[in-house]
C-alpha cells in the first residue's frame, strides 16, 4: 500500500511522518503524475484558498476528478476541499464535493479561538482523542449518507453547540482538527485499515 | 454529552498555525485592495501595514504599528490569516493587536524599536508571535521569549536577497553542527549562542528548530523563493517585492507557484516568464540603514 500526501501547501510533512510511523509507504503529490502509484490520498491542513488555487494550476484538480476510486482523508483545509458546499469561503473557491456536508470556513473564529480538546471518536479506542483545532472549519450541515464519527461541544459565544468534527462517507474520511499535530496516529490507522483496505 | 474543556492559546495551537502556513507565501499589503490581490494570487496570509519596508526606508521617520482601522479593513477584506507588526519591545502595541484579534503578531525590526534592551514577553499573549533572526542564537532567544515562528530578517525593503541567504545559511548551518555536538560541546554552543541549554539539546535531538523557520527580507522573484526554500526555509514572506513591481497580481501568483514547486526548475522557469520589471531595489553595499541589526 502506498499513500500520497498532497504537498502543495500546509502541514503535509506531519502527515507523512505519521504515516511513516505506521510503516506505510508514503509519497508526496505535487503534480498529476504523482497520483499514478498511490492507493489513498491525504489532503493536509493549510490554507484552503491557496491549496485550491494550486490544485488548479498544477493540473491536479482535473487529474483527481478523474480518479474517483481513490480513498481520501482530509484534515481541516482538507475537509473544506472535500465538502459539497462552503460558507464564508471565496466565491470562486473550488471543492471536490466528496462529502455531502456543508462547512463554514474559520467557523470557530480567528486564531485566538483556536483550541485543543479531548474528544471521543468512533473507531478510535480507547477514548479520548486529543483534537487540535486551528482556525478550523465548522460542519454546519450533514446529509443522510454521511456518518458522524466524532463531535465537539463548543461555546460559540452566543450559544453552546455540539458540532460534528469527524465525518465519513464511503471511502472519504475527514476531520475538522489536526490529528497530525499530535502523536496520536489512531485516526490515520483507521483510514488505512477501515477505509483504504476496506 | 459532556462539555469538553477547550484549551486556548497553548504552545501547540500557537505553533500549529505556523505549521499550516508552510509551503506558502505571506505578503505585505497596505490596504484592502492589495489584500484581495494577495488572496486572489494564493497568499497563505497577509501582513497588514501602513508602509512597505521600501517606503519606510525611502521616507524615513519613526515607523510604528499600523492604524487599527486599516488592520480591521484588511481583516474584513480577506478570509486568510492577517498578521500585523509591533515595534520590538512595544508590548502595548502588541496588546492592541491582540485586542484586534490579528492572527499573528510580528515583533519586527522593520519598525523603529521601542526598547533597546528587551523584547516583548511573548508568553504573556494568547496571539502567537513571529520574530526575525539573523543567526541561531537570536532565533533561540526569541523562542525562549515565546516566539512561535522564526523568520530570517534579511534586509527588508531592498529587493536584495543576499542578507536573507546569509541568515538562513547561518541558522541552518549551526543547526547541522549542533546535531553532531557531544555532551560537553553542547554547553559551549549554549554559551556561544547565548541560548538556553534546553533548546540546544532539543535541536541536537531533532535536527531542527522547535518552531517553523520561514524566510523574509529582500525576496523579489520566483527564483528567490525557490532559492531560500532549497536552503531550508519552510515558507516565505514577501514584502516590497510584490507591490513595488510592475504587475503585482501576476508576480504574486508566480511566487506562490515557485514556493510550492521550488525543486522543479521547469515550473519556476514557466512562472518567471514575462512578469515585467521586478522592484528596482538597492544593493546591500549601498544600504545606509541596516534594519537587520535591530534586535538583541
Amino acid at each position: 500500500m502506498q499513500i500520497g500526501v498532497l504537498a502543495l501547501q500546509g502541514d503535509f510533512l506531519e502527515h507523512s511522518e505519521m504515516l511513516d510511523s505506521l510503516g506505510v509507504k508514503v509519497s508526496t503529490v505535487r503534480l498529476p503524475r504523482d497520483l499514478d502509484s498511490i492507493d489513498g490520498l491525504i489532503l493536509p491542513g493549510g490554507e484552503s484558498t491557496t491549496i485550491s488555487k494550486l490544485l488548479e494550476t498544477s493540473g491536479l484538480k482535473e487529474a483527481l476528478l478523474s480518479r474517483t476510486d481513490l480513498p481520501v482523508f482530509g484534515t481541516c483545509a482538507g475537509l473544506i476541499l472535500m465538502s459539497r458546499s462552503i460558507v464564508d469561503g471565496r466565491d470562486d473557491q473550488f471543492s471536490f464535493g466528496y462529502l455531502d456536508v456543508e462547512v463554514r470556513r474559520n467557523g470557530f473564529g480567528r486564531q485566538i479561538r483556536s483550541f485543543e480538546a479531548d474528544i471521543d471518536v468512533e473507531g478510535v479506542s480507547p477514548p479520548p482523542m486529543k483534537a487540535v483545532f486551528i482556525r478550523a472549519p465548522v460542519i454546519t450541515g450533514v446529509d443522510g449518507g454521511v456518518e458522524v464519527l466524532g463531535r465537539v461541544v463548543y461555546d460559540f459565544g452566543d450559544r453552546g453547540e455540539s458540532v460534528p468534527v469527524v465525518v465519513r462517507q464511503g471511502s472519504y474520511l475527514a476531520s475538522a482538527f489536526h490529528p497530525e499535530l499530535t502523536s496520536d496516529s489512531r485516526l490515520h490507522r483507521y483510514f488505512l485499515e477501515a477505509v483504504v483496505e476496506a | 454529552m459532556s462539555i469538553e474543556h477547550p484549551e486556548f492559546a497553548t504552545t501547540r495551537v500557537k505553533r500549529g498555525l505556523a505549521e499550516m502556513l508552510r509551503g506558502g507565501v505571506i505578503m505585505d499589503v497596505v490596504n484592502a485592495e492589495q489584500a484581495k490581490i494577495a488572496e486572489d494570487a494564493g497568499a497563505v496570509a497577509v501582513m497588514a501595514l501602513e508602509r512597505v519596508p521600501a517606503d519606510i526606508r525611502r521616507e524615513g521617520g519613526v515607523a510604528r504599528m499600523s492604524d487599527p482601522a486599516l488592520i480591521m479593513e484588511i481583516q474584513e477584506a480577506v478570509t486568510i490569516p492577517v498578521m500585523a507588526k509591533a515595534r520590538i519591545g512595544h508590548f502595548a502595541e502588541a496588546q492592541v493587536l491582540e485586542h484586534l484579534q490579528v492572527d499573528y503578531i510580528d515583533e519586527s525590526e522593520v519598525l523603529t524599536p521601542a526598547d533597546y534592551e528587551h523584547h516583548i514577553d511573548k508568553w504573556a499573549f494568547d496571539i502567537p508571535f513571529v520574530c526575525g533572526a539573523t543567526n541561531l542564537g537570536e532565533a533561540l532567544r526569541r523562542i525562549s521569549e515565546g516566539a512561535a515562528l522564526i523568520r530570517s530578517k534579511g534586509e527588508a525593503g531592498t529587493g536584495d536577497v543576499s542578507e536573507a541567504v546569509t541568515h538562513l545559511r547561518s541558522i541552518v548551518g549551526d543547526i547541522k553542527k549542533i546535531t553532531k555536538a557531544d555532551d560537553s560541546e553542547v554547553y559551549a554552543w549554549a554559551k556561544e549562542l547565548r541560548a538556553p541549554i534546553d533548546l540546544i539539546l532539543e535541536i541536537r535531538e531533532t535536527g531542527k528548530l522547535p518552531v517553523p523557520l520561514f524566510c523574509a527580507g529582500g525576496l523579489a522573484t520566483p527564483a528567490d523563493a525557490s532559492l531560500v526554500m532549497q536552503l531550508g526555509a519552510e515558507a516565505v514572506f514577501v514584502g516590497s517585492g510584490i507591490f513595488k513591481s510592475d504587475d503585482p497580481a501576476k508576480r504574486a501568483q508566480a511566487i506562490v507557484e515557485a514556493t510550492t514547486h521550488f525543486r522543479d526548475p521547469a515550473i519556476v522557469a514557466k512562472v518567471s516568464k514575462n512578469l515585467g520589471p521586478a522592484m528596482v531595489g538597492i544593493e546591500m553595499d549601498k544600504v545606509d540603514l541596516h534594519l537587520a541589526e535591530r534586535g538583541w
